[in-house]
């Protein structure tokens, strides 16, 4: 069997060419109408007057931007998700770091069954939990609140989400505890790529279980700490779903994040603002993506540092 | 005996924190006993009865009463169906173009890669206005078929590059061979690469599952005028704004919704969590 075949590559190629747009098509219509499209028209109409879905947008220029960086509110909001993020994101990482290290002993018992227990709030639905936690953290019959009589802490119940001095913090830590197996995971496997010989050696020369963390597990870590860093970030900027059903924003806007700021203006007023929302969206957009390039820029540093290692 | 017992005292710190870490789960997964335990008390019991988890005989009847008076039967089917839908089209293009870019050399291939990789971070609080208003454009705003085409047209580029980087550790002599046998384009494609590629679309069907499932703002949006279409997700914040003391009902509502994906964690964990891991890894 060794007839040598003719060349079929010129119409072959033309017609595998066609293929492979027929391949990609589905992905190309469907990213561009729900993806790509939203993206740019995101800032067309955030130059408009538009009124609801239904009424036909006029352009008006920057107005909208202007009006929305004269905003108050929008600064608020702003400074709350970024409030969100500083105390929500450091503690989850450290945090998930300790836990993880812990977990990733071969001689701890039971380490499977704790790090499902802990990664099972990731697979909830975060709107369901949003609600539950309502209830959860209700001040006169809510588990939390009878717990805290039970050992005498308060006398009467605390209204967590009810005002604006505890709303944020108890939903960033539901958050945190929503989230908490995530990044636990990406801890693991960030641990998992510190080779067991290395341990062994350092074992070999004399070095303690403490030293070993500080000196060799700890500097194998860092590129990582970058990147989980990072991703908390991206995550804790998009909190839509808890904050919407566990407070709606409130009490008194307490907890309006941008989010919920660009839904209450689009979808929950009485006369919607949509060319005011997108613009708004836009800036929020900008933001999350200047988070995002920064990311890409770290994983790039990282990569090198680690080629060249 | 003394080797045994110097073991043992070794030993013992682990024992200690695995006792403390023990607590701590406990602790952490309250919420979700708690819930299922109000889910079986009756309404009176829910307020009285406290901190005891254990209701004096289960009433079944929150269950009933969340599956037909509060629609949650209906709001469960439309989130299946919108779940498998979404995650066989987006597993099916992911794939089909996971694979032309890793294999294939055309032009645009650059093209099309930079814009994937673009759109990695895009919120959905971002996109959400023209998206509706491209639904609504298309008669699509108030159905299922709108709500699951808005949901499979996501980015998706995590699931895209891993059908990329796996399709092109496939040695080539694998589709040549097929292609001198005479298999087309499409037959080479759907009979060995998909096939062979088990082990992403496991991660892929999983992944999205878990985002299609637990969705909330896109689905919150898309039913505002058919209260009849929502997913379990929206249905829950309706019901609760609707029903504000009835506790039981509402965890009975919460445990119809969250029992599914609870149930796909425990049986396929290995998928999630690698599945999740990876996005450290790569």
């Amino acid at each position: 069997m060794t007839v040598a075949l003719p060349p079929r590559r010129a119409p072959g190629a033309a017609h595998s060419t066609a293929y492979v747009w027929l391949f990609l098509a589905p992905t190309v219509l469907l990213c561009g109408a729900f993806t790509l499209y939203p993206i740019i028209g995101s800032y067309v109409y955030s130059l408009t007057d538009w009124n609801g879905f239904d009424a036909s947008p006029s352009f008006i220029g920057v107005a909208n931007y202007r009006e929305v960086l004269a905003d108050p509110m929008f600064w608020s909001s702003f400074r709350l998700t970024l409030t969100f993020m500083v105390f929500a994101v450091p503690l989850q990482v450290l945090a998930t770091l300790l836990v993880a290290i812990v977990l990733n002993s071969p001689r701890m018992p039971l380490r499977k069954l704790f790090r499902t227990a802990l990664f099972l709030p990731v697979v909830t639905t975060t709107a369901i939990i949003g609600v539950v936690m309502q209830f959860v953290f209700d001040p006169a019959s809510g588990p939390v609140n009878l717990a805290l009589r039970e050992i005498g802490l308060v006398t009467d119940g605390i209204d967590f989400l009810g005002q604006s001095s505890t709303a944020l913090g108890t939903t960033i830590a539901v958050y945190v505890w929503k989230w908490f197996g995530i990044t636990l995971v990406y801890w693991l496997a960030a641990l998992q790529t510190v080779p067991n010989e290395v341990y062994e050696a350092a074992r070999l020369d004399g070095a303690g279980g403490l030293a070993t963390l500080r000196h060799i597990t700890m500097p194998l870590l860092k590129p990582f700490l970058v990147i989980i860093t990072l991703l908390s970030i991206e995550a804790s900027l998009q909190v839509f779903d808890l904050v919407l059903t566990m407070t709606g924003g409130g009490p008194f806007y307490s907890t309006e994040v941008i989010e919920v700021y660009i839904y209450r203006w689009a979808f929950a007023a009485t006369i919607p603002r949509l060319g005011f929302a997108s613009a708004a969206a836009v800036l929020f957009g900008l933001f999350i993506g200047l988070v995002g390039l920064l990311q890409l820029a770290a994983i790039r540093a990282t990569r090198k540092t680690r080629s060249t290692a | 005996m003394s080797r045994t017992w110097g073991r043992t005292l070794r030993r013992l710190p682990w024992w200690l924190a695995a006792a403390a870490l023990a607590a701590g789960c406990l602790l952490w997964i309250y919420p979700f006993l708690w819930m299922v335990s109000a889910s079986l008390k009756t309404s009176a019991e829910v307020f009285t009865q406290g901190l005891d988890l254990l209701p004096a005989s289960p009433a079944w009847d929150n269950y009933e009463r969340a599956w037909v008076a509060a629609e949650f039967g209906k709001y469960l089917l439309n989130t299946v169906i919108v779940t498998v839908s979404t995650v066989v089209i987006v597993v099916v293009r992911c794939a089909m173009a996971g694979y032309v870019l890793a294999r294939h050399e055309f032009r645009g291939r650059k093209v099309v890669m930079g814009v994937l990789v673009a759109t990695l971070f895009v919120p959905a609080g971002y996109t959400i206005i023209p998206l509706v208003d491209l639904t609504q454009r298309l008669g699509l705003l108030n159905s299922l078929t709108g709500m699951i085409l808005a949901m499979s047209g996501g980015a998706n580029v995590a699931a895209i590059l891993l059908y990329v980087g796996y399709f092109r550790g496939i040695p080539k002599e694998l589709t040549e061979s097929a292609l001198i046998d005479g298999a087309g384009f499409a037959t080479v494609f759907f009979r060995i690469m998909l096939p062979l590629a088990k082990p992403v679309t496991a991660t892929v069907t999983v992944l999205t599952f878990l985002s299609t499932w637990n969705a909330f703002f896109l689905p919150l949006v898309f039913t505002f005028s058919r209260p009849d279409l929502r997913t379990v997700s929206v249905g829950m914040l309706a019901f609760v704004g609707e029903n504000t003391t009835d506790w039981s009902g509402m965890a009975a509502a919460a445990t119809i919704s969250l029992l599914p994906v609870v149930a796909l964690f425990i049986v396929l964990q290995r998928y999630f969590v690698e599945g999740i891991a990876g996005a450290v890894k790569s």
